[in-house]
């Protein structure tokens, strides 16, 4: 685990609202030299802290109206269902994330769509035929927020 | 709005955001000047909200994530403004949707173990306002996460 300090913190900071600023423009923010901002960023991508950039883009001015969680169960549980459940979902290209977890669903998908009669369509003919797919409960998204987080 | 040159460098940049003008433009197969003008009056207009870092939080000591799924008492009409307000207040909570669904609205938690979580949960969530009923997710593994569009 990696120990942060304050600075790192700011820069972690500033880097997660916008990942393309230079260590000058950055370090002139924070009142640091820019080598020494520089060594800072490159130690939190170095040390996986920042394990990559994430393009935000605005869904819906996109086409996309439609953002969809998906709980899904599996109707038959075993290795082998798994991986060719997990393969299939994943080459599904509406499906933007696939998290396995534990609880009442065994997956949690979030899928796009253009708008309600599209994630129908998407629902029935892609994820309804998935391989093993037993319950699916849809949760459509109305408004979503990320926070900072602990940092 | 979008043409087909501007989904082109969409698709290539959302594939790598941290890919440089240059190398952008070669890929999407325009020159570095239209790629730059592309990618501005994309900003400009909204379509573009960011270039974001993205922290793995297991290198900062966070090994668990929790969903928490919840459903609000509907017949306090402030209940989902006031939930989601405290919510903001929680460091830890690191998504908050709401839905339009069974489920009303999903807090994506993170904490350092399961002593942290339960302490987290026991603190700072259940005392969150007009909850009725809660249940927690365990996230155990990302099986897609690029949470591309199809552009």
């Amino acid at each position: 685990m990696i120990e942060l300090d304050e600075t790192d913190r700011r820069i972690l900071r500033e880097l997660v609202q916008d990942a393309t600023q230079s260590a000058s423009a950055l370090g002139r923010k924070l009142g640091l030299s820019q080598p020494a901002t520089w060594r800072r960023v490159r130690r939190l991508h170095d040390t996986g802290v920042i394990k990559g950039q994430r393009l935000d883009l605005d869904r819906e001015l996109l086409g996309f109206g439609v953002s969809v969680f998906l709980g899904v169960k599996l109707a038959t549980k075993g290795r082998v269902s798994l991986d060719d459940f997990e393969r299939a979902v994943s080459a599904i290209p509406e499906v933007q994330s696939v998290e396995h977890i534990l609880g009442v669903y065994d997956y949690r998908l979030r899928v796009v769509a253009r708008d309600i009669s599209d994630f129908e369509r998407v629902l029935r003919r892609r994820i309804m035929t998935l391989p093993g797919v037993g319950d699916v409960e849809a949760n459509v998204v109305l408004s979503e927020e990320r926070r900072p987080g602990p940092i | 709005m979008l043409d087909d040159t501007d989904r082109r460098i969409l698709r290539h940049y959302q594939h790598d955001p941290a890919l440089g003008l240059s190398d952008l433009a070669d890929l999407a197969g325009v020159t570095a000047n239209t790629c730059t003008r592309r990618l501005e009056r994309m900003q400009a207009g909204g379509v573009i909200l960011g270039n974001r870092a993205v922290i793995d939080w297991r290198a900062l000591g966070y090994e668990v994530e929790v969903s928490l799924r919840a459903q609000l008492d509907k017949t306090q009409p402030r209940a989902f403004d006031e939930f989601t307000a405290a919510a903001r207040e929680v460091p830890e909570v690191i998504e908050i949707q709401t839905f339009l669904g069974r489920v009303d609205l999903r807090l994506y938690v993170i904490a350092r173990d399961m002593a942290h979580y339960q302490h987290i949960y026991r603190t700072a969530i259940l005392p969150l306002p007009h909850i009725t009923d809660i249940e927690a997710l365990m996230h155990m593994a990302r099986i897609k996460a690029d949470e591309g569009l199809p552009i």
